[in-house]
């Protein structure tokens, strides 16, 4: 809650992962904050945007992250702390801008938090892993575990990033973001006085070869020298050093960790544990010497083997007889859950599980459980829209969807979604279908108001000038629904009509689909035209005159 | 709290039925009496409409936010279809289950019948208490949102959690907002008579 994000100094609060970031960066005097929004980050970004001005901070809703990641930086070169968050999807998006990023550094603390959902709670598309971000943009990484150390670790991530001039990634998941624990409060500090001012020096901003030769020579220099901090650094520890068990050791990270700490209680159990929080560059020196006289190692990590792979690199130097368990032991798919790590546990240790897990689940398996998809809201706009398009459409016709409450339309009672990528994928997809089939196919592509100016312009426009004929259709409720009605561009009167028209759309209509006949007319006709259509869809999402 | 694991409670229901007002009100009740908390909830899809499903421990010291398979103390469930998720997390040893006696259809699916649903969960459960919490709320109250608060008083009142009505009352204080307070205190009240006259 606010009021206890808020509390002064030295103060015990009970916060959520994310509500701890913000409390961070307010510590560390941040002065700059732009965001998409994305769960599991939606919070940063919904609390800066009621608190931000109070606290003396800039805060916007970017268009997108890409562009939220850009504003961050400029504010950064401009010499003020800059915190931009975003969900995993964001950072695949912002990653074009990212990796440049990394090559010339920024002169002031900046830095980017990415929060990854295994299990896909809140997410479609994939169960993506931003770590891989970390290896091919070199951007250091911590990664905390609780909320104290979210807070924590965002205050050293400023330090480090002002220190090593470069912007420092916080990456978390949906349990860390969303896990609540106490936290005892820092200090927020007055706000500096100091006038940003954007200081030339081309010869660090300017990417252009052969300079940009030299920035990644100085990048990789950059890395060796934090490589030399992260050795020493006390968010990299062993744990349960002197405990009986000698020969098998664990390594984990973020949630992972406490997961284990759970199993080992409830195996009741120690063995020797390495807790990574600063993740990239990884502390090798540290890991050898932790590898080196262990028979067997578990690496505890969700999604891909990421930290397992790196294991095995450094295990061929030290230990190369080491018996290295993690994906052998443990799921790819899906988050970790501390059952998991208990039978894993068990298995290596040759201990009996405390709890006869395979027999209860089998049992539970036995059991008819209530299968309940999200739904759109009772009296949602889009309702009308999902109807009145299962009618009209045909067998033949291809209807796309995007990302957004529209996604709901995968499941009864329309389930009329053939496909679903990321933001303004649809209406390229669209385009591409139009082509390859010569028309044969009617095709038809929902995109939300909020990702029509994420990424559907530069879709759109490619229909006008490689001109094919889909009908789109925009979703216009007035807000940035599915992630917690968050305000988009047309609040301040950007009008996505006058958009559409300006990128060479002729046939554009504007209308309340509650008005169903003409809906339908409309869509009737849009279906036989020759060149690419819009309707824009009016009527706003329930919630929006709550707001 | 004597033991030295965490105790550990599910909250179930359907996305709207405020689980995460719940979760805040056990887990400052639990701060109040000066123990470690971790809790885990989840935001966006997951709440349109769809199961919800919240974790909270308390006790000297908690590390995982998940409780593990077969680890619940206590099942609290809003919706009575959705308190059959709580078995993965429970066992005939320990756990307790309170159901609130309400069942929300789903579009396009056959309801789970009553029978089936508490003849499973006895296999799971030391305990299953079913309390039409949203029918007296309505009766004596005239409105059934406060029915989450309902069966958390119960389970405080029937010692069926370690944290006595008066810090539940202190932490409904501080986690509500003034204007639906006196509604919720009424109905730590109303608990309180029910428990000593008609509820189980």
């Amino acid at each position: 809650m606010e009021s206890d994000l808020l509390k002064t100094k030295n103060q015990k609060s009970l916060l959520l992962g994310n509500e701890a970031i913000i409390r961070g960066a307010l510590e560390s005097g941040v002065q700059f904050v732009s965001t998409y929004p994305g769960t599991p980050a939606s919070e940063i970004g919904n609390i800066f945007y009621r608190i931000a001005q109070k606290q003396g901070v800039y805060f916007e809703f970017s268009t997108n992250e890409k562009v939220a990641m850009e504003a961050a930086a400029g504010a950064s070169f401009s010499g003020l702390r800059s915190l931009v968050a975003m969900k995993n999807f964001g950072l695949n998006v912002a990653s074009d801008f990212l990796y440049p990023l990394l090559y010339t550094g920024v002169p002031k603390g900046m830095v980017i938090v990415v929060a990854d959902d295994p299990s896909c709670w809140s997410s479609a598309q994939s169960e993506d892993n931003s770590r891989w971000h970390d290896l091919k943009a070199k951007i250091p990484t911590l990664e905390p575990s609780t909320p104290q150390e979210c807070k924590d670790f965002v205050k050293i991530a400023f330090e480090l990033s002002e220190k090593f001039k470069t912007p420092v990634m916080i990456r978390e998941t949906t349990r860390v973001a969303h896990q609540s624990a106490p936290v005892i409060l820092g200090n927020i500090p007055k706000k500096s006085k100091k006038e940003a001012l954007f200081v030339k020096n081309p010869d660090m901003y300017s990417t252009m070869a052969p300079r940009v030769f030299k920035m990644k020579k100085e990048l990789l220099d950059k890395i060796k020298n934090i490589e030399k901090i992260v050795e020493k650094s006390p968010l990299n520890f062993v744990k349960n050093q002197n405990s009986k068990s000698k020969k098998i050791g664990a390594i984990a990270s973020g949630v992972s960790y406490l997961y284990l700490l759970e199993a080992l209680e409830n195996l009741n159990i120690k063995i020797p544990i390495l807790k990574l929080g600063f993740f990239y560059p990884l502390p090798e020196k540290k890991i050898k010497n932790f590898i080196k006289n262990l028979d067997q190692v578990l690496i505890i990590e969700e999604l891909e083997p990421f930290l397992e792979k790196e294991i095995e690199r450094l295990a061929k130097d030290v230990n190369p007889k080491l018996k290295i368990n993690g994906k052998n032991l443990l799921p790819e798919i899906g988050e970790l859950k501390p059952e998991y790590i208990i039978l894993a546990l068990s298995k290596i240790l040759k201990v009996k599980p405390d709890f006869d897990y395979q027999n209860h689940l089998k049992k539970v398996q036995e059991i008819n459980l209530p299968k309940r998809n999200p739904q759109l809201c009772p009296g949602c706009p889009y309702h009308i829209v999902f109807s009145t398009i299962k009618k009209l459409s045909s067998k033949n016709t291809v209807i796309g969807g995007e990302i957004g409450c529209y996604m709901l339309a995968t499941y009864p009672p329309y389930e009329i979604q053939d496909y679903l990528y990321c933001m303004g994928s649809d209406i390229s997809i669209a385009h591409g279908i139009k082509k390859a089939t010569k028309n044969k196919q009617k095709v038809i592509a929902f995109i939300g108001d909020s990702s029509f100016f994420h990424a559907g312009i530069p879709a759109l426009v490619n229909t006008v000038y490689n001109n094919s004929n889909p009908l789109i259709i925009i979703l216009n409720n007035s807000t940035t629904a599915m992630t917690g009605h968050q305000p988009y561009p047309g609040d301040v009167g950007i009008n996505i009509e006058n958009v559409v028209r300006a990128c060479g759309v002729k046939n554009v209509k504007t209308l309340d689909q509650t008005n169903i006949k003409e809906f339908e007319d409309t869509v009737k006709d849009f279906l036989e035209k020759d060149e690419v259509s819009v309707i824009i869809a009016t009527k706003p999402c329930i919630f929006v005159n709550k707001k | 709290m004597q033991s030295q694991q965490p105790f550990n409670i599910i909250i179930l229901g359907t996305g709207g039925q405020g689980q995460i007002t719940l979760l805040q009100i056990l887990a400052k009740a639990a701060m109040t009496a000066g123990l470690d908390i971790k809790t885990s909830e989840l935001h966006g899809l997951s709440q349109r409409g769809g199961s919800v499903e919240v974790h909270i421990k308390f006790g000297k010291e908690v590390h995982s936010p998940l409780i593990k398979q077969g680890g619940a103390d206590l099942v609290i469930a809003q919706e009575i279809q959705e308190a059959l998720k709580g078995c993965y997390f429970s066992s005939k040893e320990k756990t307790n289950f309170i159901i609130n006696d309400l069942l929300i259809p789903i579009p396009g699916e056959k309801n789970i019948g009553k029978e089936y649903i508490l003849q499973t969960i006895k296999n799971f459960s030391k305990e299953t208490i079913l309390i039409p919490a949203q029918d007296i709320c309505q009766q004596k109250l005239g409105t059934s949102v406060t029915a989450g608060v309902f069966l958390i008083a119960f389970a405080s009142y029937k010692k069926l959690i370690p944290l006595e009505p008066e810090i539940i009352k202190k932490a409904l204080k501080q986690v509500l907002p003034q204007k639906y307070l006196k509604i919720n205190l009424d109905t730590l009240n109303l608990v309180r008579e029910e428990v000593d006259t008609n509820l189980p």
